[in-house]
C-alpha cells in the first residue's frame, strides 16, 4: 500500500496544531475526553514538526486572589511567613510570593486534581496504598483554612490566625504539626504538612509561577536557575559558580518584564 | 463497530525505544510497517525546548511528560488478602506516554547485565545449593546467554553513542572500567563523561577503600557523535535536567535523537499518535493474531489488520493488553499456574545522603547529567560470596547525583526543624555541600510467588475495562540485600569527608507512594518452558506465534542494573530472529 498521501499529511498538520493548542489551554495532556472529531491521521514521510508549536508555561498574573478568599489569603500569607520567616538577607514566604504561588496552583489543574484517577469507590486503605481521598487540594485548603480560623477565634478571643501575635501563630502551627491541635472538619496535621511543602515549593520554583520573586530563594542557596550549559564548569572543582541566577523570563536587569 | 483499515505486514503497538528499533529493523527487511502510539508525538522543539525545559515544577512535580492516571492507572496492594486500591496519582514509578516513551525522559544509564544474571537460577543453585534460596522465590533462567546478546548490546550502544570506559575488552580487564562486566567486543563509542567534584571525590574514597570505581556508562554524550544511521548528537552540557525531562540539546539518546528522523523518511513506514490500542485480535483458533483494534482521540474505534503484531508498549501495559486480549493463561498465585502476570518485579532502591562542611566543600551540585556518576560493582549480582550473608542478589552503589533542582534538593542535616528560621538557614548553608544521589543503591528485585499482576475486580478504566492489579511487597531477601548495600555505600560517603551520613534504608511494606525508579518488570517473561514463561527465548508468544512482546515485561526477574540497554538489546535480538528465521518460515521458532 502506498503510504504517502499528501492530502492526508496536510490534514494531519492542521489537526496537530489544534490538538497542541487545546492541550496547552487545558493545562493537561488528557485529550481523550475531547469531543472534537480528530480522527485517525497518519504520520509519514517527515517528522510532524511545526515552527512555534511549543507550549511555554503561562505566567502567573499579578493581581487579586484567584482561588483564596480575603480571609484565606491573609491566613496563608501568615503561614508562609512562619514557614519561611524574613531575615536581613532574604524575604520571607509572604514577600517572596509563596501565597500567590499556592493561590494560582489551587486555581489551576493541580487544585482540581485534573488528570488524576478520581473514580469511585473511595475506600480507606493502608498508608502504602497512597491517598484515597475524594477531595482535591483546593477543597482541602478551603476546609482547613476555614477550620483553622475558627479554632483560633475560639481560643484567642475572636482573632483569626493572621491576627495572632507571631509567638501564638507559631504555637498554633506546632500544635497542628504534632497533632495536638485538632481542626473541626479537616485533618490539621496533614494540611500543615502539605502547606509546608507547598510554601517551600513556591519559594524554589521558577518565578514565573508567582513565588521566588526576583529569584530570592535561588540567590539564597546559590542555584543558578534555568541555565543550560556548564561545560566550562564541570571540571572546575570546589569553586563557587560565579554567575547570578536566571529564570525562564530572564532577569530584571535584562527586561522590565522579569520579576 | 470498528472501521477497518487496509492490512499491513506489521503493526507495532507503542512507539518508544523497542517499537522504534523494531520498526527500523523490519522496514529494512522491506515490510510495510505501522506504529500506533497512545500519546502525542514529542520532540525537542515542540515539547521541551531550551527556553523553558528547565522547569522543575512543570516536568518533575506535575509530571508533564507522563501518562495521566485518569487515562489509565493500576490498583495496588501489598498482600493477596488485602483489597487493592487505585493508584490515584503516580508515586513508585512513572508510566511514560507519547512517542519515544520512557526514552524521552529517562536518565540514560547504559548498563549491561552480568553473564550470570541470564542464568540466575542455574548459577545460584550450582554455587550455593537450592536450599539457599527462599522457598517462595520464583527466579529462573532467561533462555538466552550473555554471549548471545553481546552483539545486540554492542549495536544499541553504538546506536546511542554511549559514553563510558570499557572494563572488559574481549576478556582483557581494562584499567578504569568495570572489571566485573561481561566481555565486550568493542570499546564504548565515546569516552566517559566528565565527572563533577562530588562524583570525583566518591571515586577517590572508593579506591582508597580498595574498590575499583568507574564512570557510569551514559547515554548523555561526552562529545559530538554521528550514529550508524547518520544521525548527529551534540555534546552534553551538564545542565542537570535529564530524568523527568526531555533533552533540548540532542545530547541524550532517545528514539527522537537516534532513530526517528531516519525511520520516518522510509516509504514503507507510517505512524499514528494519540491512538490507543485496546485489543490484540486473534482468529477463532486463538492461536493467530489478525491485527489490533485502537481508539482515536474522538473515541472512534479502528481495526488495523496485520500479519505480524509487535507488542512494544511500556512493560505494565504489555501485560495489561495481553490480559485484556485473553492471550496466554493468566497467572494464579494460589495454584502457581499460568504465565501472564507472573514474576512481576521492581528495583530495590535506597540512598545515603552526606552533609559536608560548607566552608570546605562546594559541589556545585546542579552541574550534572542523568547518567553521570562514579560507581562500584563489587556488590552486584553474584560478584561476591553471598554465603555468609544469607541473601542473594545485589546492586551497584555510586555517587550518581543527577542535578540539584531546588524543590527536591534542599535537604537539611538531622535535627533541623521542617520549617521556620532554623530550616531556612540550614537550607542556605547546605545546598551546595550536600551529596544526594537519587538512586545511590541500585539493587536487584527477584521474583516471588505472591508478587504478580492480574485484573482488578472493582475498579475500571475509562473504557469500562478492569484496571490491572499489582500485588507487590518487599521480601526479607531484598530487605537484607538493601541493608547490606546501604551500609557499604554509607562507608564510602563517610570516607569522602561527610560530617553527617544519613542512611535511607528500603523497608517493608513496599510503598506505592515513594518513587523507586520506573524499572517495573516481568509479567510476560521469556524462558524455556511455556508453563513458566509467556514468551520463548526470541520474545515470541508461546500461544500466538505471530505476536512478539518486547520490553522489560520479558525479564524473569530484575538484576541490579538499569534495564534499558538490555531492553534495547533484546529488541535487536528479537528483530534478528524475525529477519533471519521467522520471515523465512512463519511459525513457532522454538518447539514447546
Amino acid at each position: 500500500m502506498k503510504l504517502r498521501e499528501e492530502s492526508q499529511m496536510e490534514a494531519r498538520k492542521s489537526v496537530s496544531a489544534v490538538v497542541r493548542r487545546r492541550e496547552f489551554l487545558a493545562g493537561t495532556a488528557v485529550l481523550l475526553f475531547s469531543t472534537t472529531k480528530v480522527g485517525a491521521a497518519t504520520i509519514a514521510g517527515q517528522l510532524p514538526w511545526m515552527p512555534n508549536a511549543g507550549s511555554p508555561p503561562p505566567r502567573a498574573k499579578l493581581g487579586p486572589w484567584e482561588f483564596f478568599t480575603g480571609d484565606e489569603g491573609r491566613a496563608i500569607e501568615a503561614i508562609a511567613d512562619c514557614v519561611i520567616p524574613p531575615d536581613t538577607e532574604t524575604p520571607g514566604g509572604k514577600d517572596s510570593g509563596c501565597a500567590v504561588f499556592i493561590d494560582r496552583q489551587l486555581a489551576g489543574p493541580y487544585g482540581r486534581q485534573d488528570g488524576l484517577y478520581v473514580r469511585p469507590p473511595f475506600m480507606t486503605g493502608t498508608r502504602s496504598q497512597g491517598s484515597q481521598s475524594e477531595a482535591g487540594p483546593a477543597q482541602k485548603y478551603r476546609d482547613a483554612l476555614g477550620a483553622l480560623d475558627r479554632a483560633c477565634k475560639s481560643k484567642y478571643s475572636g482573632k483569626a490566625f493572621a491576627e495572632l501575635l507571631a509567638a501564638d501563630q507559631e504555637t498554633v502551627l506546632k500544635g497542628l504539626e504534632s497533632g495536638d491541635l485538632k481542626l473541626e472538619g479537616a485533618d490539621g496535621k496533614a494540611f500543615f504538612e502539605q502547606a509546608i511543602k507547598d510554601v517551600q515549593m513556591g519559594f524554589f520554583a521558577d518565578p514565573i509561577y508567582g513565588g521566588n520573586r526576583d529569584m530570592v530563594a535561588w540567590k539564597m542557596i546559590g542555584y543558578p536557575g534555568a541555565r543550560y550549559n556548564y561545560l566550562d564548569w564541570v571540571n572546575r572543582h570546589n569553586e563557587r559558580f560565579p554567575l547570578p541566577p536566571v529564570s525562564m523570563t530572564g532577569r530584571a536587569e535584562w527586561t522590565s518584564q522579569a520579576r | 463497530m470498528a472501521r477497518k483499515l487496509s492490512k499491513k505486514d506489521v503493526v507495532i503497538i507503542g512507539f518508544g525505544w523497542t517499537g522504534a528499533i523494531m520498526a527500523n529493523e523490519l522496514t529494512d527487511e522491506g515490510l510495510d510497517v505501522i506504529a500506533i502510539e497512545r500519546g502525542p508525538w514529542r520532540d525537542a522543539p515542540t515539547d521541551f525546548p531550551p527556553g523553558y525545559m528547565q522547569d522543575e515544577l512543570r516536568y518533575r512535580v506535575r509530571h508533564e511528560l507522563f501518562l495521566r492516571p485518569d487515562q489509565i492507572t493500576f490498583t495496588f496492594r501489598n498482600k493477596t488478602d488485602q483489597t487493592a486500591l487505585p493508584i490515584r496519582s503516580w508515586g513508585a514509578f512513572m508510566p511514560p506516554n507519547g512517542v519515544g516513551g520512557g526514552g524521552v525522559h529517562w536518565n540514560a544509564e547504559m548498563w549491561r547485565f552480568l553473564p550470570s544474571d541470564f542464568v540466575l537460577k542455574t548459577h545460584l543453585t550450582e554455587r550455593y545449593g537450592k536450599d539457599f534460596l527462599p522457598e517462595d522465590m520464583t527466579i529462573q533462567d532467561w533462555g538466552i546467554t550473555y554471549d548471545e546478546l553481546e552483539p545486540h548490546y554492542d549495536r544499541f550502544e553504538y546506536l546511542c553513542g554511549t559514553s563510558g570506559t570499557a572494563g572488559n575488552l574481549n576478556g582483557k580487564i581494562m584499567e578504569g572500567g568495570n572489571p566485573f562486566e561481561g566481555p565486550r567486543s568493542r570499546p564504548y563509542p565515546t569516552p566517559a563523561q566528565a565527572q563533577p567534584f562530588s562524583h570525583t571525590l566518591f571515586g577517590k574514597a572508593a579506591r582508597e577503600l580498595g574498590y575499583k570505581p568507574f564512570p557510569q556508562p551514559s547515554g548523555n554524550l561526552s562529545q559530538a557523535y554521528t550514529n550508524p544511521l547518520g544521525l548527529q548528537m551534540g555534546p552534553c552540557t551538564y545542565c542537570g535536567f535529564c530524568e523527568w525531562f526531555g533533552c533540548s540539546n540532542y545530547s541524550k539518546a532517545s528514539p527522537q535523537t537516534t532513530i526517528l528522523p531516519y525511520l520516518i523518511r522510509k516509504p514503507n513506514f507510517s505512524a499514528r499518535d494519540n491512538s490507543e490500542v485496546v485489543k490484540i485480535n486473534v482468529d477463532s483458533s486463538g492461536k493467530h493474531a489478525t491485527g489490533v483494534t485502537f481508539v482515536d482521540t474522538s473515541g472512534e474505534e479502528w481495526e488495523q489488520p496485520a500479519d505480524l503484531v509487535i507488542l512494544s508498549a511500556f512493560s505494565l501495559f504489555n501485560v495489561q493488553l495481553l490480559l485484556h486480549s485473553k492471550i496466554g493463561t493468566p497467572y494464579d498465585p494460589a495454584s502457581n499456574t499460568g504465565v501472564i502476570g507472573r514474576n512481576y518485579t521492581h528495583q530495590t532502591i535506597s540512598t545515603v545522603n552526606g552533609f559536608f562542611d560548607h566552608k570546605k566543600f562546594n559541589f556545585n551540585p546542579f552541574i550534572a547529567s542523568g547518567a553521570i556518576g562514579m560507581c562500584i560493582d563489587e556488590f552486584n549480582g553474584d560478584n561476591f560470596d553471598h554465603g555468609p550473608y544469607g541473601f542473594v542478589g545485589g546492586g551497584y552503589v555510586g555517587q550518581v547525583q543527577t542535578g540539584a533542582r531546588p524543590i527536591e534538593s534542599t535537604l537539611t542535616p538531622p535535627g533541623t526543624p521542617k520549617w521556620g528560621a532554623a530550616w531556612k538557614s540550614a537550607v542556605r548553608d547546605n545546598y551546595l555541600s550536600t551529596v544526594k544521589p537519587g538512586t545511590g543503591v541500585h539493587g536487584s528485585s527477584y521474583a516471588y510467588r505472591d508478587v504478580y499482576l492480574g485484573l482488578d475486580p472493582t475498579y475500571k478504566d475509562r473504557f469500562g475495562r478492569p484496571l490491572m492489579q499489582i500485588t507487590m511487597d518487599l521480601h526479607d531477601n531484598e530487605v537484607k540485600q538493601n541493608h547490606f548495600l546501604t551500609d557499604k555505600f554509607a562507608e564510602i560517603i563517610k570516607a569522602m569527608g561527610a560530617d553527617h551520613v544519613i542512611k535511607q534504608y528500603r523497608t517493608a511494606p513496599y510503598d506505592i507512594t515513594q518513587y523507586q525508579t520506573t524499572h517495573v518488570n516481568g509479567g510476560a517473561v521469556m524462558g524455556t518452558d511455556p508453563l513458566t514463561s509467556a514468551l520463548n527465548r526470541y520474545l515470541q508468544s508461546w500461544d500466538v506465534p505471530n505476536l512478539f512482546v518486547l520490553g522489560a515485561s520479558a525479564f524473569p526477574q530484575n538484576p541490579g542494573y538499569n534495564p534499558t540497554l538490555t531492553v534495547g538489546a533484546l529488541a535487536y535480538w528479537a528483530a534478528a530472529a524475525i529477519r533471519d528465521k521467522y520471515l523465512k518460515n512463519p511459525g513457532r521458532l522454538v518447539d514447546a
